[in-house]
């Protein structure tokens, strides 16, 4: 370990991960993670979409552990509407092996260059004025200071980086899914589908059915914060079980929270950049947040570079970060985030319509843009306040 | 105030995320709440597990 670094990124997820592996091949970069093991709890349902993954990573077999043609979308009463792997949001194509993924990550960025430390968690910041100039570690009962020049907080959903900054970070109920999940097995999945259920069994949000292998898969959901009243997240995850999947066996518990709310504000501070789940880079519709924490690590690893190269950590560089992203996902959030504040107050009757207006179509030649088109157009009133949007 | 049953958190963080005070601390599989809680409850209400309650 060095005494003192270029760039420190906080949190050792996807977006971490891969901001320290863009850093690293051009500046001394450490990457630190407060868990003892990366990538261990899961807090995923492990779905992402083939064409992203593929965009920043060449998909490794290990990382796989099932390859999906389509989704399966179904409405409270049981209709289902089928489409195909890259109009579901992006989520589903390949249902990865989170553990695997992860650490392979970590390993990226330590293969060009980076110091890793886990069991290291941050405990504030080193400030200078209104400049971030490097954090403060817990590492193994040890207090350390290590001063640099960037931090990249990847913090994840829990984030306290930003908040030390003076960035706002903290989610309302509303924006947030509580969600719990059971990896089980003795199921029986369609093994090339990711399915997802609408209503009422999981309010304000939805529930999952990934398959990893042969009768076993992630079975759960995630209820809005704000309509959790007295029942819990798992409460609805057991009854959704004893539903769909009543001979399952649970072999693992997963919960978490993810973010289905605006981008944060502001992600840049002098010295400080926020990626991932701690900038609440997860789309409001599906929750998912892999790929956006790809792109924005990897959008906040160059403009690091970009820093050090320049020897300038000021707001006004650092800035290229926040237009990089805004010009690269940030209108997509804002577009989703407007119809999940929609759809989250569709009753189970409403949801029913809709599932109802695209049976029968072939909707795999259509966008995610066309697909809320068709139903729009099919559901004129409905869905009023959508119009705009597309 | 607000408290943690163990034999229930699940460490995952959300409650953390939504607390308005910045109150809730989350090291590896300890969660501990500081004295700036003001018990809001909005952690109680959001925790997936049921793990948090007023006491």
């Amino acid at each position: 370990m060095k005494d003192s670094y270029d760039v420190i990124v906080v949190g050792a997820g996807p977006a971490g991960s891969f901001a320290a592996a863009t850093a690293a091949a051009e500046c001394d970069a450490l990457l630190i993670e407060k868990r003892q093991e990366i990538g261990d709890p899961v807090r995923c349902a492990e779905g992402i979409s083939k064409l992203g993954l593929s965009k920043f990573l060449q998909p490794q077999t290990k990382w796989i552990a099932n390859e999906v043609a389509g989704a399966r979308i179904f409405a409270p009463d049981g209709t289902k509407i089928e489409v195909s792997g890259e109009l579901a949001g992006g989520e589903v194509g390949y249902v990865l092996e989170r553990k695997i993924f992860d650490r392979d990550l970590a390993k990226n960025a330590a293969r060009a260059g980076a110091d890793l430390l886990v069991r290291a968690r941050a405990t504030g910041l080193i400030t200078d004025h209104d400049t971030i100039k490097g954090v403060k570690v817990q590492h193994l009962g040890e207090a350390l200071e290590i001063p640099a020049s960037v931090v990249i907080a990847a913090d994840g959903v829990e984030s306290q980086v930003g908040r030390w900054a003076g960035i706002n970070t903290t989610l309302k109920p509303k924006d947030i899914e509580s969600c719990a999940q059971y990896y089980m097995t003795n199921v029986d999945l369609l093994e090339d589908s990711c399915d997802f259920y609408l209503g009422s069994e999981a309010p304000g949000g939805y529930g999952w059915a990934f398959p990893k292998e042969h009768k076993a898969g992630n079975i759960g959901l995630g209820v809005l914060g704000s309509r959790l009243d007295g029942r819990r997240s798992i409460d609805y995850l057991d009854a959704f079980v004893e539903r769909h999947f009543p001979s399952g066996q649970r072999i693992e518990l997963n919960v978490g929270g993810a973010p289905v709310s605006n981008a944060v504000s502001t992600t840049v501070k002098p010295g400080l950049m926020l990626v991932g789940d701690a900038a609440h880079h997860t789309d409001p519709i599906t929750g998912g947040g892999i790929i956006n924490a790809l792109e924005g690590g990897k959008l906040a690893g160059e403009v690091a570079k970009e820093a050090v190269r320049l020897q300038d950590f000021s707001l006004q560089v650092l800035q290229r970060y926040e237009s990089a992203w805004r010009a690269s996902f940030g209108k997509t959030l804002d577009r989703n985030y407007r119809i999940k504040e929609f759809f989250v107050k569709l009753s189970d009757e409403d949801l029913n319509k809709l599932v109802h207006s695209l049976e029968g179509l072939t909707i795999e030649e259509m966008s995610v843009s066309g697909l809320m088109r068709r139903v729009i157009s099919r559901n004129p009133r409905l869905l009023m306040g959508l119009r705009h949007l597309f | 105030m607000i408290r943690v049953n163990i034999d229930k958190c699940g460490h995952c963080g959300a409650c953390v995320s939504v607390c308005p005070t910045n109150s809730i601390t989350l090291v590896e599989s300890c969660l501990s709440i500081g004295d700036t809680c003001t018990t809001c409850e909005t952690c109680v209400a959001v925790c997936p597990v049921g793990a948090l309650m007023v006491s």
